[in-house]
C-alpha cells in the first residue's frame, strides 16, 4: 500500500477544497457538540474532528438511512407503483476502523445474495477517508476483536503523527481525490515507524477486553444456550432497543406505508427496527417467538457472536461499545457477557 | 468499493396483480384468485409465498394456494386477522393488489416422486397444503398413496367444503377429517387431528408426512410421526414467523441462524431439531 504525508494545515486545505470544489454532492466528518461526536455534513473544514472516541451513531445511516422511502405509488382505480433508489455521492471523513469493518459486514448482510438496489445505490457513491482511532472510548474493545486496525474497506486512512498525518492510499479513488486536492509527500520509514508506534500505544489505552479469543466466541455460545447468564443479565433490561439503535453492525428494519393527505398517492418506507422490542418477532396469531427479555438479550448475544460470523464470516461486533455507552441498565455489552459465559463455563 | 452487482430495482417492487374472483370460505377466512397484470404466470412451487401489497395499508406473507398446474390466475387464501389481511377482505373482483414473489423454498416435491405422501393439515394450514394435495392429483401417477387428514376446531371452520368433499370421494386418495369439538348436527370424527392416525395405516419408511398448523399441533403430531417409524427427515413442516421483506434482509423471521423466508417456510424435522425456539 502506498503510504503519503499531508501535514495538519494541508489536511484543512485538503478538506476545503473538497468542499469547495464539490468533489462530492454531499462531503460529512465528525463533528462535535457538547463533548459528543455525530457524522454530519462539513461547511467547513474547521468543523471537522478527527481525535475523537466514538460517534452517537455509526457512519451506517448513510447507506441504511434510519428512514428510507423504497416505493412511491398512486391510489385510485388504477393504481400505478414505481421503486425509489436514490443516492448523492458523497465523502465520508473521520471513520475509525471498527466502523470500516462494520461496514464491510453491512455489505455482505445487502449484497451477498438479493442485493438491495436503496443499499448498493448508495454505498457505490462512497468514498470512505477513515482515521485511527488513538483515544478509544472506556467501553470499546476492538483490539479483542481484531477490528481496532484495518488494511482495507477505506479509500484512505489518515493516522496522528503529531504535526502531519500518515495517508494510506487504499484504492486508486482514493489516489485520485490526493492527487487533484490535496498537497502531500512521501512517507518516510520513520513517519511510518511513528504511526506504528502511535497505533501501539492506543491498543494499550483501551479499558475492556475479552477473556478469551475472539474466535472462541461463536463455540462457546453453541455450549451456553441454558446458560443462567442470558436472564441474570437480562433482568434490567428496559426493552428499549437503544443497544440496536446505535450499533453498526445492526441491519435489520421494519416496512411501512403512508398515505398524503389527498389520498391519491403514498409511500412505503422502511425505518430501523430493533430485536430488542417486545414486538419484533410477533406474528399475527398472538404467537410471540422471543416474548420475553431473556429470549431478546440472548437473540441479540447470538446475533453479535455468532449468527453473523457463520453467515457473513465477518465479526458480527466490532466492539465499538456504543451499545454500552448507550444502555441505561449497563448490561448491553456483549464482551461483559462473553466473558461471564467463559467464567462460567 | 463493493461488488459491481446490478441490484434489480425490483426487489421491494411488487407487480400489480387485478383480482379475478373472491369467495368466502368461514367466517373469517377468504379465497382470492388473481392475475397479474404483466400476463406472466406466477411461476411458483407449492409451499412457497407471496408478499401481497395493498399500497397505502402494507404488505403481508401469504402462501400461494393453488397449485402450479393451474395456470392463467393463482389463489391465495386469506384469514382477516389484521391491517393488510382485514383490507384485503373489503376488495371486491376488479381491485389492484401489489404482488412480490414467489419467495421461499417450497415443499421438496422432487423427492416425494413415487413415494407416499401423508398430508396433516390443521385450520388454516389447509392453504399452503391445499396447493401441494392438488399439484399431486394433477400429476398422480408421478407419486406413491396420497392421504391426507384435516383437523379443525368447529364444523364451520371448515375451509374448502366442496374440496373436502371431493377428496372423500376419490378412490386414488384417502381423507379423513376431524374437528376438536361440535353439537349433535356434525357426524364426522370428533378428537383432535392425532386421533385420526390409528384409523390410517402406511409404510413410514416409504412415506413423508407433511404438516402444517398452528405451532401447538407440530409438537404432537411430530410426536405421532416420530412414533410410528417415519424418519426425521422426511417429516416435512411449514413455518409461520413474522415477515417484513421476504428476502433476507429485514430480520424478522430469524430463527437462530436460520432466516425464513430464505432457507424456509418448508424444512425437515432433522432439521428444526438443531434450532432452538423453532417448534
Ligand atoms: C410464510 C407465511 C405464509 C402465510 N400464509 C398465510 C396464508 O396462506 N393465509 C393466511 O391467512 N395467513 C398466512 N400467513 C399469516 C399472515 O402473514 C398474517 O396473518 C398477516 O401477515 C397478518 O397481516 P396483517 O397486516 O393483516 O396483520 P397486522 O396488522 O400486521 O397484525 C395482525 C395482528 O398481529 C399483532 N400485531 C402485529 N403487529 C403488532 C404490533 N406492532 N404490536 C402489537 N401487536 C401487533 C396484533 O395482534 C394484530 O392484530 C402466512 C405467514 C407466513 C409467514
Ligand atoms: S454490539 Fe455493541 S460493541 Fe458490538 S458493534 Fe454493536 S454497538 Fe458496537
Ligand atoms: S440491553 Fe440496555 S439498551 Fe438494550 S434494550 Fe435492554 S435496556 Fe435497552
Ligand atoms: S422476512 Fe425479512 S429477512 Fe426474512
Amino acid at each position: 500500500m502506498q503510504n503519503k504525508i499531508i501535514s495538519k494545515q494541508d489536511l484543512v486545505s485538503f478538506v476545503n477544497n473538497l468542499i469547495k470544489e464539490k468533489a462530492a454532492e454531499e462531503i460529512v466528518g465528525v463533528k462535535a457538540s457538547d463533548g459528543k461526536y455525530a457524522f454530519g455534513e462539513l461547511a467547513n473544514a474547521s468543523e471537522l474532528c478527527l481525535d475523537y472516541d466514538v460517534t452517537l451513531l455509526p457512519p451506517k445511516k448513510y447507506f441504511l438511512p434510519q428512514k428510507e422511502t423504497v416505493l412511491k405509488f398512486k391510489l385510485g382505480a388504477k393504481p400505478s407503483v414505481e421503486p425509489v433508489a436514490d443516492a448523492k455521492s458523497i465523502i465520508i471523513i473521520g471513520v475509525h476502523p471498527y466502523d470500516i469493518k462494520a461496514i464491510e459486514l453491512c455489505d455482505a448482510v445487502y449484497t451477498s445474495t438479493n442485493p438491495d438496489p436503496n443499499y448498493l445505490l448508495k454505498r457505490n457513491k462512497a468514498t470512505i477517508i477513515g482515521v485511527d482511532c488513538l483515544n478509544p472510548n472506556p467501553k470499546a474493545f476492538c483490539p479483542s476483536l481484531g477490528t481496532a486496525i484495518v488494511e482495507s474497506g477505506f479509500d484512505l486512512m489518515l493516522t496522528d503523527i503529531g504535526d502531519s498525518y500518515v495517508v494510506a492510499v487504499g484504492t486508486g479513488n482514493g489516489d485520485k481525490l490526493l492527487n487533484k486536492y490535496a498537497k502531500t509527500k512521501a512517507a518516510t520509514d520513520s513517519e511510518l515507524a511513528q504511526r506504528d508506534n502511535q497505533r501501539r500505544q492506543a491498543l494499550g489505552k483501551y479499558k475492556v477486553s475479552l477473556n478469551m479469543p475472539s474466535s472462541e466466541v461463536p463455540g462457546l455460545l453453541e455450549a451456553s444456550w441454558d446458560s443462567p447468564v442470558f436472564k441474570e443479565k437480562s433482568e434490567t433490561c428496559l426493552s428499549c432497543g437503544s443497544c440496536v439503535m446505535v450499533c453498526p453492525t445492526c441491519v435489520c428494519f421494519d416496512v411501512q406505508d403512508d398515505i398524503a393527505l389527498t389520498l391519491d398517492k403514498g409511500e412505503r418506507y422502511r425505518q430501523w427496527d430493533a430485536c430488542m422490542l417486545v414486538d419484533f418477532a410477533k406474528v399475527a396469531t398472538g404467537e410471540n417467538f422471543r416474548d420475553d427479555k431473556e429470549k431478546r438479550f440472548r437473540h441479540r448475544m447470538y446475533r453479535k457472536g455468532m449468527y453473523l460470523i457463520t453467515r457473513y464470516e465477518k465479526p458480527g461486533c466490532v466492539g465499538c461499545g456504543r451499545c454500552a455507552l448507550a444502555c441505561l441498565a449497563q448490561i448491553a455489552s456483549p464482551a461483559e457477557t462473553f466473558n461471564l459465559l467463559k467464567e462460567a463455563s | 468499493m463493493v461488488t459491481q452487482l446490478t441490484p434489480k430495482a425490483s426487489l421491494y417492487l411488487p407487480r400489480l396483480a387485478e383480482l379475478t374472483r373472491v369467495e368466502p370460505l368461514a367466517q373469517k377466512e377468504k379465497v382470492f384468485e388473481f392475475r397479474l397484470s404483466d400476463g406472466k404466470e406466477l411461476g411458483h412451487k407449492p409451499g412457497q409465498f407471496v408478499e401481497i401489497s395493498l399500497f397505502g395499508i402494507g404488505e403481508a406473507p401469504i402462501s400461494i394456494s393453488s397449485s402450479p398446474t393451474k395456470k392463467g390466475s393463482f389463489e391465495l387464501a386469506i384469514r382477516a386477522t389484521g391491517n393488510v389481511t382485514n383490507a384485503l377482505h373489503k376488495l371486491d373482483k376488479g381491485a389492484t393488489v401489489g404482488i412480490r414473489g414467489p419467495f421461499g423454498n417450497g415443499f421438496p416435491i422432487d423427492k416425494f416422486k413415487n413415494k407416499d405422501v401423508l398430508i396433516v393439515a390443521g385450520g388454516i394450514g389447509l392453504f399452503p397444503l391445499r396447493s401441494l394435495i392438488n399439484y399431486i392429483r394433477d400429476n398422480r401417477a408421478d407419486f406413491g398413496n396420497l392421504t391426507v387428514l384435516f383437523g379443525c376446531r368447529a364444523p364451520v371452520e371448515r375451509l374448502f367444503c366442496n374440496e373436502l368433499c371431493t377428496w372423500g370421494e376419490y378412490t386414488d386418495m384417502e381423507f379423513l377429517e376431524t374437528v376438536d369439538t361440535c353439537d349433535e348436527s356434525w357426524t364426522g370424527n370428533v378428537g383432535v387431528i392425532t386421533t385420526l392416525f390409528p384409523k390410517i395405516t402406511f409404510d413410514p419408511s416409504n412415506t413423508y408426512a407433511v404438516v402444517v398448523g398452528p405451532p401447538i399441533m407440530y409438537r404432537f403430531v411430530i410426536a405421532e410421526c416420530v412414533k410410528k417409524g417415519i424418519p426425521e427427515d422426511q417429516i416435512i413442516l411449514s413455518l409461520e414467523r413474522r415477515m417484513k421483506c421476504g428476502v433476507g434482509k429485514c430480520g424478522h423471521c430469524q430463527i437462530n441462524n436460520v432466516y425464513v423466508c430464505q432457507e424456509g417456510p418448508v424444512f425437515t424435522y432433522a432439521e428444526l431439531k438443531k434450532l432452538k425456539e423453532a417448534v
